[in-house]
């Protein structure tokens, strides 16, 4: 259940995005989701794509700061007040998210990428009350 | 060993005096037997009646190297040439050398503070010294040379270059001492390392000077030699190698205050600093008959400190040399070395010893950004501890440097890499 997610540090100026993506679509690695944080210097783009490994390679043998952390990724049915609960259950059992962000496919259903502090404590709550957790295999390749 | 227990564990007091009487003897010196102090002298409106103590070195005027070059070659010798016995040069890279005259007692000074140097790395009369510095009209050679010889070792003048007969001489003679800049030392270091003769020395002494030198580098030639590494300090305008040196502690150099008499001062208002404080170092000869220059500004930048040390040596001890003065920045009204930020950055291990320093202006504020380069294997994906290395090195900054600085953290090798000389600050403000 434990998705590896790919984190670039880029500076924030025109056309470092552009050099990553055209680097990953040249070698035929497929982004299935991102987000990008910034702050006024520099932003950390973080993206689940469909070979991980080799893009890590592929970005640090071009001079690419990367590194690849643990997120897990809930599917969470389109209506009002499913996020809420599976929110819920996280912050009663102390686990804190360091971030999220959300993607949607053509299923009606919407895909939201968690990295939590305890990555096995989180993934033990939400299937215990029978969340559905994409696994590894569904994130990279669509 | 201490060398000369009187004079280098000699009481502040009694210093005092000493330097007192030897201010005086020079100027009196170099004011009926050199022109071009007398000028300078009266240009000032000083005579030899208006220095009593070593306090009234402030009176003196300063010495700089243009004026060694303006007056080459011989034009700063307050000695006839009947006097001289030796002379010696700085390669110069840009335009004449500078030329330094010796007489016999300079001789007999400069081999005394080489001896000092050499004991105070625990070397004797048993000890077989290798001087692979340069012989010649440069004064690494034959100041060590004279130094060691004074000491009673054996030395062995094979002078730099051909590594192999380094290496050979020092395998076959047992060399224990060695003697040469530091960057030779790695190289060397490597060169016994290739040829698998590292189990063949004796080596345990090693003298390095010459040229700017970090910690880091100390430690590893002592870890590849397998030997502990000292600090030699000096410079031809005042004597050669010998000005100060490190003892066991390994903690900042000696200065051969009975000879040479250490300033520090602000290098723009060009006076006295706050004692501690950074600035450059500023040096009168108080024994040279030769050539004594009064008050030279080395453009060296470092702090002088008068703690005890372990050693047993009461002479003021300087930290190593932290920059050029030629380098400095003012920004805000503050003196900044780029030597100082180059310090912080090193302290934090996230980042990478690349950086470039940004000085602009706007709405007649000055601005300073500091770029540097992220570590690949420091990276985290949390935003939030990114932020916070560039606060965290920002505060160290403004503790160290007394401003604020704007870090901006930048993908490695993104920072443009030179050979030689690095160019690590842009100045885009338009002053002049």
């Amino acid at each position: 259940m434990i998705i590896k997610q790919l984190s670039i540090f880029l500076e924030n100026r025109t056309g470092s995005l552009t050099g990553v993506t055209q680097l990953l679509g040249k070698a035929g690695i497929n982004l299935s989701a991102f987000s990008l944080a910034e702050s006024s210097d520099f932003g950390i783009l973080r993206v689940i794509l469909s070979d991980p490994e080799a893009a890590r390679k592929l970005l640090t043998e071009n001079g690419f700061t990367v590194t690849l952390s643990d997120v897990v990724c809930l599917f969470v049915p389109n209506t009002p007040g499913t996020l809420a609960e599976a929110l819920q259950l996280l912050a009663q059992n102390n686990v804190a998210i360091d971030y999220m962000y959300a993607f949607a496919m053509k299923d009606d259903v919407a895909r939201v990428v968690i990295r939590p502090d305890n990555i096995n404590r989180c993934i033990e709550i939400l299937q215990q009350s029978n969340l559905q957790l994409a696994k590894a295999s569904e994130m990279y390749d669509f | 060993m201490i060398w000369n227990e009187s004079n280098e564990c000699m009481g502040r007091e009694e210093m005092r005096g000493m330097q007192n009487r030897r201010l005086r003897a020079t100027v009196e010196h170099v004011y009926h037997n050199s022109p071009f102090y007398r000028s300078k002298m009266q240009e000032l409106g000083v005579t030899p009646m208006d220095i009593e103590t070593i306090d009234d070195i402030v009176r003196l005027p300063f010495t700089v190297k243009t004026d060694l070059r303006d007056n080459y070659p011989f034009g700063l010798f307050s000695a006839p040439m009947s006097e001289i016995v030796r002379l010696h040069a700085s390669s110069g890279t840009t335009g004449k050398p500078i030329v330094a005259g010796y007489t016999r007692k300079d001789l007999n000074t400069w081999s005394e503070v080489m001896a000092r140097t050499f004991a105070a790395g625990g070397c004797t009369r048993n000890d077989i010294f290798q001087v692979a510095y340069g012989y010649g009209l440069f004064t690494g050679g034959l100041g060590a040379h004279y130094g060691a010889e004074l000491l009673g070792a054996s030395v062995i003048p094979v002078s730099s270059g051909n590594t192999e007969k380094q290496v050979q001489l020092m395998t076959d003679f047992g060399s224990t001492a060695l003697c040469c800049t530091p960057s030779y030392a790695l190289y060397l270091a490597e060169a016994i390392h290739e040829m698998g003769a590292q189990n063949k020395l004796k080596l345990k002494h090693g003298f390095f000077g010459a040229e700017p030198w970090t910690d880091e580098m100390r430690r590893e030639i002592e870890n590849k030699l397998n030997i502990k590494a000292y600090d030699i300090f000096g410079l031809t305008e005042v004597i050669g190698p010998g000005v100060s040196y490190s003892c066991e502690s390994q903690y900042g150099m000696h200065i051969n205050e009975d000879h040479f008499f250490p300033e520090i001062v602000d290098p723009v208002s060009l006076k006295p600093v706050v004692p501690g404080q950074v600035g450059e170092l500023v040096l009168t000869t108080i024994t040279k008959e030769g050539m004594p220059v009064l008050r030279y500004r080395t453009k060296d930048l470092t702090s002088l400190f008068y703690d005890e040390c372990s050693c047993g040596r009461k002479f003021v001890r300087m930290r190593k040399i932290m920059g050029r003065s030629d380098d400095m920045l003012i920004i805000r009204g503050v003196n900044v070395f780029p030597s100082q930020i180059e310090s912080v950055l090193l302290e934090f291990g996230e980042t990478a010893p690349h950086y470039h320093l940004y000085v602009d202006r706007e709405n007649n504020t000055d601005t300073f950004d500091v770029h540097v380069e992220v570590r690949p294997e420091n990276f985290t994906d949390d935003m939030t501890s990114m932020l916070n290395l560039g606060k965290r090195i920002e505060a160290r900054i403004a503790s160290v440097v007394g401003i604020h600085a704007h870090v901006k953290l930048v993908e490695p090798r993104s920072i443009e890499r030179s050979m030689g000389k690095a160019v690590r600050v842009t100045d885009k403000r338009k002053l002049y």
